[in-house]
């Protein structure tokens, strides 16, 4: 009886041994979930204010616990509470060592009359929103800046200027009423 | 009275209809502007035209400041899709182009071209394709409506040429039940120009081969509806049908219109196309039939002036990028209680802070209220929500106004989103019933701005994403080559070094020698030797003599 038992147990054991090996290969995740998940609600301005040199190595940073999540700026703290619903810790006042959340959305221009065409700050662009070659004007695709100044110290001129995003018409949002009884926290 | 009794004779017949959830049964307050027929516009010296004036991309201006240009020539263009363009009102010279403030809750100012009138009234050339349109194809008759720039009148501006693509439509709903309070400019549209509207719709019926067209009109309207019917009663071919529908807010919008006629339902991010069905406002019927028996762009358009705060309140055709200040002084100026200007109705308009503003094509009603006669929406301090559900009663889109309310306050968006915040219409009815006055709509609109802003840049950090990634991969990329060459080059240099050939050594050294011993040979074959020697004086070879010694030594030198 014993016997039939403990050889039973092993068949079983196997079967699932052998289903479990398979399923590991069959439906193997490819790269860390929880690292493409961070790295959705980081802001992607790739500025370097973390102090890891991007939006991704800082999510692996958080994902293997190495970093905090309250050190992206750019992203404030509405970037913060996205990151502490995700992870399931407490949210946290921005960090004020990797600087100041921006109030408003800014871009970069480079003054074309001063620039020299050194080509720093194309190499420092990180998202190459940056046009321009060698002793030839340089200018900067207002639409894909992201506005992390990076280019900024390596120019040798000082020709390039922050500039805030101006509203226009179809970017103006509708004021929120300001009720002078706010609303109970939604359940 | 002869319409009254022939419009309950048509209301009689109709089939029947369906209600939809909600809405409310509000006060008129038509006969304050529809007691006179459709004023002309006086000319006026200068006129504002937005280069946007409907929902998508601006055109790129095609004029140049100082050009004249002639009533009717198109000012802005552009080949994207969702788009229309723009003409001049009148003939004259364009004095500037610029910012200039236009109508829009912002206040913000946008690219205007500015035109200044030469009072001659002089048309671009026109060439008009009138009853032609019968045997002309969709694509072309399509083009017409674009070209004119004819946009959705009731409200929307949506291009109507874009909304004319979907072909297998069965039935055209012209929209003439303006139901929203005060404004008149429909009903009186109707009244004068019946036929013009039916001719329209027929156009529009040719354009996406529709089997009928029901005309939708509120039953507070019997003169209005009493001309569509003779307008109907001319046509043979049994396409249109007349349709009343009992007066109720907000009968006028597409989704509400469509489920009183039709019993069904748009679906949730679906068109009225996804069931056969097609709106159009009688306003943008008459403005296709102008452009198709006239050639005539859409350059003006009837707008009520109305409100217990002018003084003559009346309809008034007016030419697209007249000020406002001008219409209201050929009303006979404001009342000394004047107290607030609304472009739009009552429910879903927004107050204008000055009338230094041009008319645009979305400006169907320019309302003047008078003191109290309605209350603005309430932006200071409400009381708290208590959960009456009095707004639930009412919203016609048949959401939880309370729960948006809870969600949109408290920018808890994901959740809005799940309660369907994008249905809402904004007609306003929660607001009007909600005994805590809170200004619902506005915490609406407020939370879809934000959700709209929050998607840009949702889109735009995936854009730095890729575009970071790409770069990365770049450099890496030539990293990876750079070392590539490197280390083929080292290997070529180590296998020289390695294993030395001594073939290839001594056949080199070979070469060496051979190389050397032929210049040996050449030197020696070659050598100078010197010419013309014969018969020369003693002078002479004591002078070649001294240059021989100057030579050697010279050599000696150079060897020392």
């Amino acid at each position: 009886m014993l016997t039939i038992v403990i050889v039973l147990l092993a068949i079983i054991a196997a079967i699932f041994g052998v289903l479990l090996g398979y399923s590991a290969i069959r439906f193997k995740v490819e790269g860390d979930p929880v690292v493409d998940q961070i790295d959705s609600l980081l802001p992607q301005t790739q500025c370097g204010q973390c102090t890891y040199p991007g939006c991704r190595p800082y999510a692996e940073a958080i994902a293997n616990g190495e970093a905090d999540i309250n050190q992206c700026p750019p992203g404030g703290q509405a970037t913060i509470i996205a990151l502490a619903d995700l992870l399931g810790v407490e949210a946290k006042p921005l960090n004020a060592e990797h600087g100041e959340a921006k109030e408003t959305k800014t871009v970069v221009v480079i003054d074309e009359q001063t620039c020299i065409g050194c080509t720093l700050c194309i190499q420092a662009c990180p998202v190459d929103a940056i046009l321009g070659a060698a002793k030839q004007m340089h200018t900067v695709i207002a639409s894909e800046c992201t506005g992390c100044n990076l280019c900024i110290p390596p120019c040798p001129v000082d020709c390039i200027h922050i500039v805030p995003i101006e509203q226009n018409i179809n970017t103006w949002k509708w004021p929120e009423p300001d009720g002078g009884h706010a609303a109970p926290k939604a359940g | 009275m002869q319409h009254l009794r022939q419009a309950r004779r048509t209301m009689s017949s109709t089939t029947k209809l369906y209600l939809f959830h909600g809405g409310l049964r509000l006060d008129g307050h038509k006969q304050i502007s529809n007691q006179s027929p459709i004023a002309t516009c006086k000319p006026q010296n200068r006129y504002v035209i937005p280069v946007q004036q409907h929902i998508g991309a601006a055109g790129d201006i095609i004029v140049e400041k100082g050009q004249r240009v002639l009533k009717g020539q198109m000012l802005a263009t552009t080949k994207i899709l969702i788009s229309a363009p723009i003409h001049s009102p009148v003939s004259g010279t364009v004095i500037e182009i610029g910012k200039h403030a236009v109508p829009h809750p912002s206040g913000m100012e946008t690219d205007c071209i500015i035109i200044e009138n030469d009072f001659q009234d002089e048309w671009i050339r026109r060439n008009p394709v009138a009853e032609n349109y019968h045997q002309m194809n969709s694509h072309d008759l399509r083009n017409i409506v674009r070209n004119a720039g004819i946009v959705g009148l009731g409200g929307a501006v949506f291009p109507a040429a874009i909304k004319q693509t979907e072909t297998n439509i069965r039935t055209l709903i012209l929209n003439g039940v303006e139901c929203e309070p005060y404004i008149t400019c429909d009903d009186k549209l109707m009244q004068e120009r019946a036929r013009e509207i039916i001719s329209g719709a027929d156009i529009i019926g040719h354009i996406i081969k529709a089997r009928e067209c029901i005309v939708a009109i509120e039953d507070n309207k019997p003169e209005a509806i009493a001309a569509i019917q003779a307008a109907i009663d001319e046509d043979s071919t049994g396409f249109f049908h007349l349709q009343i529908i009992p007066t109720k807010y907000p009968s006028g919008s597409e989704k509400q219109l469509i489920k009183i006629i039709t019993g069904k339902e748009v679906p949730i991010n679906g068109l009225p196309a996804d069931i056969d069905l097609l709106c159009h406002n009688v306003g943008t019927a008459y403005a296709i039939h102008q452009a198709v028996f006239k050639d005539e762009p859409l350059i003006s358009r009837v707008v009520s002036i109305t409100g217990n705060g002018v003084k003559q309140p009346q309809n008034m055709e007016v030419p697209i990028g007249t000020y406002i200040a001008d219409c209201v002084t050929q009303c006979g100026g404001y009342n000394d209680n004047a107290s607030c200007m609304i472009m739009g109705g009552p429910m879903m308009g927004y107050s204008i802070h000055s009338d230094h503003l041009p008319v645009v094509k979305a400006t169907n009603c320019l309302l003047v209220t008078s003191n109290n006669e309605i209350h603005p929406a309430n932006t200071e301090a409400h009381l708290p929500c208590i959960r009456c559900a009095k707004c639930v009663e009412v919203c016609p889109a048949k959401l939880l106004p309370q729960q948006l309310y809870w969600y949109a306050s408290t920018n808890n968006f994901e959740r809005a989103s799940e309660y369907h915040l994008f249905d809402c219409i904004e007609c306003g009815c929660c607001s009007y019933v909600c005994p805590s006055q809170i200004p619902l709509v506005q915490y609406y609109r407020s939370a879809k701005s934000k959700i709209w802003e929050l998607e840009a840049d949702l889109k735009k950090s995936n854009a730095a994403r890729k575009r970071h990634e790409a770069r990365q991969f770049r450099l890496e990329q030539q990293k990876r080559e750079r070392e590539e060459r490197l280390r083929q080059k080292r290997e070529m240099l180590n296998t020289k070094k390695g294993r030395p050939e001594e073939n290839e050594i001594n056949l080199k050294k070979a070469a060496i020698a051979e190389a050397l011993a032929r210049v040996k040979q050449k030197k020696e074959t070659q050598a100078i030797t010197p010419k013309n020697t014969d018969n020369l004086t003693a002078e002479q070879l004591r002078q070649i003599k001294e240059a021989d010694q100057r030579r050697q030594a010279m050599k000696k030198k150079n060897h020392e």
